[in-house]
């Protein structure tokens, strides 16, 4: 007679993978080790894309910071080098972010609040000021204003004295995951595009070492999507990008390489270091099989992995240093060249002096006290994890094959809206589960304290409206101190290259010299290019 | 016997904050409960919000605020409101609120407010009964 069977709940990952309770030889029998595992740093780089990882370096610790005036940004910028940050990740705020200057009526309450202001390139001499560019790799976060950053940050380092072929960093200019989540754009899909293409063709010219896009599966994760479709969208955004350039007589291994990604880390541990395997194994694939590439460094995908500010909760909000620390040995046990975690306040504030430092911490602990740094890719081998790699690039894979034959391409999916409302739907799936108990939250569905209201212990970012007042003194200031018929001049070559389809760049580098402000020259852009009319579909 | 109209519901997004996950999560929730949802899309001045309410003729405003500017842009709403008549238009609140800031929001006359992590059946509740304007 058979023994009673027990019985076991159901495990269905986020990406509807069902989980087995045990997993065997048998269960990666088809998984050959030459073809699709490989040696660390070697095709297909499922293990690593550096032969010794982090035993060779550890990952690179990029916190996000930046608030208020470009003085205030140095003051933290120089606070987090001072206590071993390797890097920079720097925030602007949404006047910057949308192309509009401080003094703006739209900008009224919103300088400085959730990143830096920035109006011209007097603004970036000052956030810089004392850090050394050739040094620190600073990476920018922003999209859709970023030919104009991008031209101030190179002209700051030339005024530092780094060739602009020196220049390393990155710029994030992922306009395309800005209409599905994060929603800083400003021009139609297509001239926006071009403008990627625009960057991606300087650097490849003028600045190799630049990273100039770094496309954002995250943001993507962050608005609803499961970790397959954070893939699966950031592919297809990213071969948009590719095949724009190409069109320019580049191949793809003159500037391929120099696109990374920037993924993801909450939710399910295994499921998440597979994701990252299986996206390694899939963007070799996709570069060397479907774009013929002969570089090694084109195959190559490489990514910042960040600690998803979705996954952290108002409630108890200690916990998420927890949750911060379990990130961080996701993106270890990943392989990921460079780490940010979302901080423990972030839920409701910028974060803290404290907070920034204890995120910048638990990644130090993991890296030089637990032995994460020693062996590469440590989780190769194993049945689960081979087994749950190959599946997870199998839906990926089935994933961008929808986008293209059931929504046109990503370009059609963005333009009509059909990505973000499929987002959206996944976005209200996932907060019914978890308001249901479904999917469990400690603190929060489960285990939590009933009786008083919440009320945060821990201090609130100010937000100080006297930074608006400084920011416009200085812009006015600028504005007279400048030599107004260059001015003018700049921004009328600005206008003749957005119109003419020249490359933008070098005008861009001219009309930030004459300290043009970012709204005057964005102004010009609308006048050419219009702005994006949403879709709306809820 | 219940023939209440369905309650119209205009989610807006004012300013420059781009995260919408929230309020489309809501629209959702407020749709499956029986409202007429209309979202207004990203970066809407007061006076778009206003106009639109106008002219959908909606019973609720909900805002939709993740930047912090929640303060000065609800302040800005009530007095379009009360400039354009508007005053028997219920108006809710919703994102990053801290704490401590929602009797400055009630007091400005916001009706609720409800921060990132409420509940969508209480948001559905509020909302379901509030009363149509004439």
């Amino acid at each position: 007679m058979a023994a009673k069977e027990t019985k076991l709940r159901d495990v269905v990952l986020e990406s509807g993978i069902e989980v087995k309770p045990i997993y065997r030889p048998e269960d990666i029998a088809h998984i050959d080790y030459e073809r699709d595992i490989g040696e660390p740093g070697e095709y297909p780089f499922t293990r690593g894309i550096h032969r010794y990882m982090y035993r060779y370096r550890p990952w690179t610790m990029r916190q996000y910071a930046g608030f208020g005036t470009p003085a205030e940004t140095n003051g933290r910028f120089k606070f987090l080098i001072a206590h071993g940050q390797n890097a920079l990740n720097v925030a602007f705020d949404l006047p910057t972010q949308m192309g509009l200057d401080s003094d703006d009526p739209m900008a009224y309450g919103e300088v400085g609040r959730v990143g830096m202001a920035v109006d011209t390139l007097r603004d970036m001499e000052v956030a810089f000021e004392g850090i050394p560019i050739d040094k620190i790799s600073v990476s920018l976060t922003v999209n859709a204003v970023t030919p104009i950053i991008l031209a101030m940050y190179l002209t700051v380092a030339e005024k530092q004295g780094v060739p602009r072929d020196q220049v390393r960093g990155t710029t994030q200019n992922d306009i395309l995951k800005e209409y599905i989540g994060r929603g800083a754009w400003i021009f139609p899909v297509e001239p926006s595009i071009r403008l990627i293409g625009d960057t991606i063709e300087f650097c490849a010219r003028e600045a190799p070492k630049y990273y100039p896009v770094s496309v954002c599966g995250y943001h993507i994760r962050e608005s609803g999507a499961t970790p397959v479709q954070e893939i699966a969208y950031a592919y297809c955004i990213a071969k948009a990008y590719i095949d724009e350039v190409l069109q320019r007589g580049l191949s793809v291994d003159d500037f391929a390489g120099r696109i990374s990604f920037n993924f993801n880390i909450f939710g399910n541990l295994w499921e998440q270091v597979a994701k990252f395997r299986a996206a390694r194994r899939l963007w070799a694939r996709l570069m060397k099989e479907e774009y013929g590439a002969q570089k090694p460094d084109t195959m190559k995908m490489k990514m910042i992995a960040g600690g998803g500010g979705s996954g952290l909760t108002i409630e108890e909000p200690e916990n998420n240093i927890v949750r911060g620390a379990y990130y961080a040995l996701i993106a270890a046990l990943s392989g990921a060249q460079t780490s940010a975690l979302c901080c423990y306040d972030e839920a409701y504030t910028i974060p803290s002096p404290k907070a920034s430092l204890i995120s910048l911490r638990t990644m130090q602990i993991l890296a030089e006290e637990m032995g994460l740094c020693d062996t590469v890719d440590p989780l190769a081998g194993s049945y689960y994890i081979e087994w749950l790699t190959a599946e997870m690039e199998k839906r990926i894979v089935a994933e961008m094959r929808r986008v293209d034959e059931e929504w046109g391409g990503i370009v059609n999916a963005v333009s009509q809206g059909l990505v973000q409302a499929e987002v959206a739907r996944q976005a209200y799936e996932y907060e019914r589960k978890l308001q249901s108990g479904e999917i469990v939250k400690v603190g929060v569905n489960k285990y939590r304290v009933e009786g008083e209201e919440f009320v945060p212990e821990v201090e609130l970012h100010e937000y100080r409206p006297e930074a608006m007042e400084e920011q416009m003194r200085r812009l006015a200031q600028v504005k007279a101190e400048r030599d107004p018929v260059e001015v003018e001049a700049a921004l009328a070559e600005v206008r003749d290259a957005c119109a003419s389809g020249h490359n933008v760049m070098p005008a861009m580098v001219r009309a930030v010299r004459a300290y043009c402000t970012l709204g005057e020259i964005v102004g010009v852009m609308k006048e050419v290019f219009g702005v994006f009319q949403e879709p709306v579909r809820v | 016997m219940n023939h209440r109209p369905p309650v119209r519901v205009l989610i807006a997004k004012p300013g420059l904050d781009g995260h919408d996950k929230g309020a489309k999560v809501v629209a959702h929730a407020l749709r499956d409960a029986g409202c007429e949802v209309i979202y207004t899309g990203l970066h809407k001045t007061i006076e778009e919000i206003v106009e639109i309410a106008l002219q959908e003729d909606v019973d609720v405003i909900g805002l939709s605020i993740l930047s912090g500017a929640h303060l000065p842009l609800t302040a800005k709403l009530m007095e379009r409101l009360r400039e354009e008549g508007m005053t028997d238009v219920t108006v809710i609140v919703g994102g990053n609120i801290p704490h401590g800031d929602r009797p400055k929001l009630l007091e400005l006359g916001a009706q609720a407010v409800f921060a990132t992590g409420s509940r969508l059946e209480e948001i559905a509740k509020f909302v379901t009964k509030v009363k149509r304007r004439e």
